[in-house]
């Protein structure tokens, strides 16, 4: 029926179209005396672990820029579907847009068939998009899930490869969380071993690697349901500073005022605290 | 992105086998990240650094301090290429040897500083890859901070920051201890004990938005009294 139609089939061949779009950009903005913007990175460390009853992923909280950290607390594991939730490493606004594509391509099938969507399903479908773009799309992903065959955790790679493996860690701290996760990975584990293991394997990340830091988040999941915990582990590094630095209004000199007045009724309002640590 | 490496200059996909000589380009620089700090007093100077000595994105060390002392009235912070800072402070070194020797006396911080420029700019074509601050006393007891850059142009200072986090850091020093961009605020003379406060503040603060920064912080005091080194800890992931 329309199951066919929902995930669509993409046309044969590679889709090469932005490639040259962006040479002739380069060329122009080269030219112009400027270089192309340079896209965000996360510079991640993220792990996943099978364990007796489910997966439990974790991932650190930091995006860097170069070197500055653009974000102290940016959410690295994603949701898919209620029973798949994937932890991205790599750029970041394309582990967003392609877990996004994901997640949405999986909704409508699971509205068009009444079941949740298998591990397997999400699996193909990103290896497809990201073999068709040959690596452009720099998303390195992990994948866990629990669906009727079971728990799964897979490991999409940015060319398109796959893997399927009890547990596993990704990013520029891939090495250090590995080196934990060898040294303390049995099969079948229990739920809050694995996610002591999950943990320190991030922590370990986070400590020996400058591209991973600040707090530690954890998705356990099971066939009950999925515990999201974020953050798991706050920093131990807050705000230890020993002066206020606050202004007096009037601090910023007024050079010219213009006043417009608005016809506004206030019908709501909420308040968002910014993390000024 | 590699993939964009397959691709060559026409567009067309870049043969497999090879083709002919490569050039490999050997970097005898690297970065090995660090911020310095110098805030020059009424009596007092003080030279700052964090001591966390990376490359890439691993961690070499994390007691690495960039401050040396080099007279009981002069302490230089050097970040950059660590292996020209270590080469750098043994060339200064042995200078301030023979200038003892020969004139029996030490060397001031205004004659350090500009013998360092010349040291500097004797390199001019193969730099020493080093953010250089200078921080002491000068002849009347005032705080002098000198800052360099790699080939050795440098001016006197009231306070300056250099290294990875300098972008960061010199604005709120421009704020804090220069006033400037505020109306209406009382410009009171910066006493010790707030500029080792505001120092501390400051590296707290790059180390929260910088990867090249933290671990721990050395602060060096120059004071008539000598040099008195404090060590605070920092962000360590």
């Amino acid at each position: 029926m329309a199951l066919s139609n929902v995930v669509e089939t993409p046309a044969s061949g590679f889709n090469f179209e932005n490639v040259c779009r962006n040479v002739a950009l380069e060329g122009l903005l080269q030219g112009g005396q400027t270089k192309a913007p340079k896209p965000m990175k996360t510079g991640t460390t993220i792990a996943g672990v099978l364990c007796k009853n489910g997966v439990v992923l974790g991932a650190d909280t930091r995006a860097t820029s170069g070197e500055v950290v653009a974000d102290k607390m940016c959410a690295k594991i994603h949701y898919i579907s209620p029973n798949i939730y994937c932890c991205g490493a790599g750029t970041a606004a394309d582990t967003e847009k392609t877990t996004d594509l994901l997640s949405s391509n999986l909704t409508i099938f699971s509205m068009n068939s009444g079941r949740n969507p298998r591990v397997v399903m999400a699996v193909n479908i990103l290896q497809d998009m990201l073999f068709r773009y040959r690596g452009q799309i720099g998303a390195s992903l992990i994948l866990g899930g629990v669906d009727c065959t079971g728990n799964h955790l897979y490991k999409v790679g940015p060319y398109g490869s796959i893997d399927n493996v009890p547990y596993l860690a990704m990013g520029s701290g891939d090495l250090a969380a590995l080196g934990i996760l060898e040294d303390r990975f049995k099969a079948d584990m229990e739920m809050e071993e694995a996610k002591e293991l999950v943990r320190d394997a991030i922590h370990s990340g986070i400590m020996s690697d400058l591209g991973s830091g600040n707090n530690i988040d954890i998705c356990v999941i099971t066939k009950q349901g999925v515990d999201y915990i974020r953050p798991y582990q706050e920093s131990e590094y807050k705000d230890k500073r020993q002066r206020r630095y606050k202004y007096r209004p009037g601090t910023t000199s007024i050079l010219t005022e213009k006043i417009v007045p608005l016809e506004l009724e206030v019908v709501q309002e909420t308040v968002q605290r910014m993390d000024t640590a | 992105m590699f993939a964009t490496q397959v691709y060559g200059d026409n567009g067309k996909m870049k043969e497999y086998h090879y083709t002919g000589p490569v050039e490999h380009r050997f970097s005898p620089y690297s970065f090995n990240g660090g911020t310095v700090l110098a805030v020059a007093g009424e009596d007092f100077a003080i030279v700052a650094s964090d001591t966390r000595l990376s490359e890439g994105y691993s961690i070499h060390s994390r007691d690495s301090p960039k401050c040396y002392k080099l007279t009981d009235t002069t302490v230089i912070g050097c970040s950059g290429f660590h292996g020209d800072c270590l080469t750098l402070t043994k060339i200064i070194d042995a200078r301030l040897k023979m200038y003892k020797h020969s004139n029996n006396k030490c060397m001031t911080s205004g004659a350090i500083a500009a013998m360092l420029s010349t040291i500097l700019y004797g390199r001019r074509f193969f730099p020493y890859y080093v953010y250089n601050i200078i921080g002491g006393l000068d002849e009347e007891g005032k705080g002098a901070v000198y800052s360099f850059d790699p080939v050795g142009s440098y001016q006197r200072d009231t306070y300056k920051a250099g290294g990875s986090a300098s972008a960061m850091l010199q604005p709120l020093l421009d704020n804090q201890i220069g006033f400037k961009n505020m109306e209406g605020v009382q410009h009171l003379p910066l006493s010790q004990e707030k500029a080792v406060q505001l120092v501390k503040d400051v590296f707290i603060s790059a180390a929260e938005r910088d990867v090249y920064t933290g671990d721990a912080l050395r602060i060096c005091i120059v004071t008539k009294d000598g040099i008195k080194e404090e060590t605070v800890p920092l962000r360590k992931d």
